[in-house]
C-alpha cells in the first residue's frame, strides 16, 4: 500500500474487515500515540500500555468514528485519556479530577519572570535536527511539574484548543492557560540558557520597564 | 504598556487571539523593548522545536507485541459478525 494513501480511505477499508487497512493506520500513528503517552507518564511499561489499550480501544470502536475529527485526533483523544487514567490512578485520585486536587494552589504562584534573555544561535530547524538538542529538549518537558507539562503537550505539540485541552483535562479554559504560560516560560528559560547565545544576552536589570 | 503586562499577554498574542486594540499596543511595546521582542521570539522557536521533534521509537520487542494483540483482537471482532 502506497504510504499516501489517505487515512479516511484506510479507515473505510478497515471497517469493511480489512485488516491490512487497520495496521496501516497503526503503522502510521504507533510512534507518535507512544511519544505522548512516553512524554506524559515518564514510564516506558505505562506508556507501552496505553498505546496498546489505544488502539485496541480503536479497533474495538472504530465503527462508532464518523470522521468529523479526522482519525490522528480521535487517536490522540483516546490516548490522552487513558494516559490520564493512569496518572489519576497514579495519583491515588481515581474519583477526583486533576483540578480539584491541584487548582486551589495556582493562583497564589506568580508568573515567572524570564531571567536568561538572548536570541537563540541556531533555527529550531538546525536545532532540531541534532541528537544533543533532542536529549535537551526531552529533559526541559521532564523537568516541568506534570500539570504544567500535559497541558504544554496537549495544546501546543498536539495541537489541541484550549477549549478542548480544558475539557479534555476537566479544568477551566483560564487555569489551562495560566498553566500553559508557565510552561512555555519554563521551557524558554530553560532552552534558552542552553541555546541562547551568550554574546547577545540581555542581562536582566536592564528588563524592569 | 509594561513588560510585566506583556508578560501577561504573551500567549494571546504568540496564539493570535490577543484583541486587536490591545495588539497594537502590544508591538509598539516590543519596537521599543529589545528584551520583549526576544523572549516572543525564544517563546516561538521553543513550540516549534518541540513541535517538529521526532518522536520516540517503539521498542521492537512492544511493536510485535502491539500488532499479534491486534490481529488477536481483529479476529475476535470479525469473526462474531
Ligand atoms: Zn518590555
Amino acid at each position: 500500500m502506497a504510504p499516501e494513501t489517505a487515512d479516511d480511505e484506510l479507515v473505510v477499508r478497515a471497517k469493511a474487515g480489512e485488516l491490512f487497512a487497520f495496521e496501516s493506520l497503526a503503522n502510521r500513528y504507533e510512534k507518535r500515540v507512544y511519544s505522548l503517552a512516553l512524554r506524559m507518564l515518564r514510564h516506558e511499561q505505562d506508556a507501552e500500555d496505553v498505546t496498546q489499550q489505544t488502539f485496541l480501544s480503536a479497533l474495538e470502536h472504530l465503527d462508532g468514528f464518523r470522521g468529523e475529527a479526522g482519525f490522528a485526533t480521535w487517536l490522540l483523544r483516546i490516548a490522552t485519556h487513558a494516559a490520564l487514567k493512569v496518572i489519576r490512578k497514579r495519583d491515588g485520585l481515581d474519583t477526583v479530577s486533576l483540578e480539584a486536587a491541584t487548582e486551589s494552589t495556582e493562583s497564589d504562584e506568580s508568573i515567572p519572570h524570564p531571567e536568561y534573555i538572548a536570541d537563540w544561535s541556531q533555527s529550531p530547524g538546525e536545532l532540531v535536527a541534532r541528537n544533543e538538542t533532542r536529549s535537551l529538549i526531552e529533559e526541559a518537558l521532564a523537568q516541568l511539574d506534570e500539570k504544567h507539562r500535559i497541558v504544554f503537550l496537549l495544546r501546543d505539540v498536539e495541537g489541541l484548543s484550549v477549549t478542548e485541552t480544558a475539557t479534555a483535562l476537566g479544568l477551566s479554559e483560564a487555569n489551562v492557560k495560566v498553566r500553559l504560560l508557565r510552561a512555555r516560560l519554563q521551557l524558554r528559560e530553560r532552552l534558552t540558557t542552553t541555546l541562547g547565545d551568550p554574546a547577545s544576552r540581555i542581562k536582566q536589570a536592564h528588563h524592569h520597564g | 504598556m509594561k513588560c510585566e503586562e506583556m508578560l501577561a499577554m504573551l500567549n494571546d498574542y504568540v496564539d493570535g487571539t490577543i484583541d486587536p486594540s490591545v495588539c497594537e499596543e502590544f508591538e509598539q511595546h516590543m519596537a521599543g523593548c529589545n528584551p520583549c521582542q526576544v523572549v516572543v521570539d525564544n517563546i516561538r522557536q521553543t513550540i516549534t522545536l518541540y513541535k517538529n521533534d521526532q518522536p520516540y521509537e517503539l521498542p521492537v520487542r512492544f511493536k510485535e507485541q502491539l500488532h499479534e494483540a491486534l490481529r488477536a483482537k481483529w479476529q475476535e471482532k470479525f469473526s462474531t459478525k
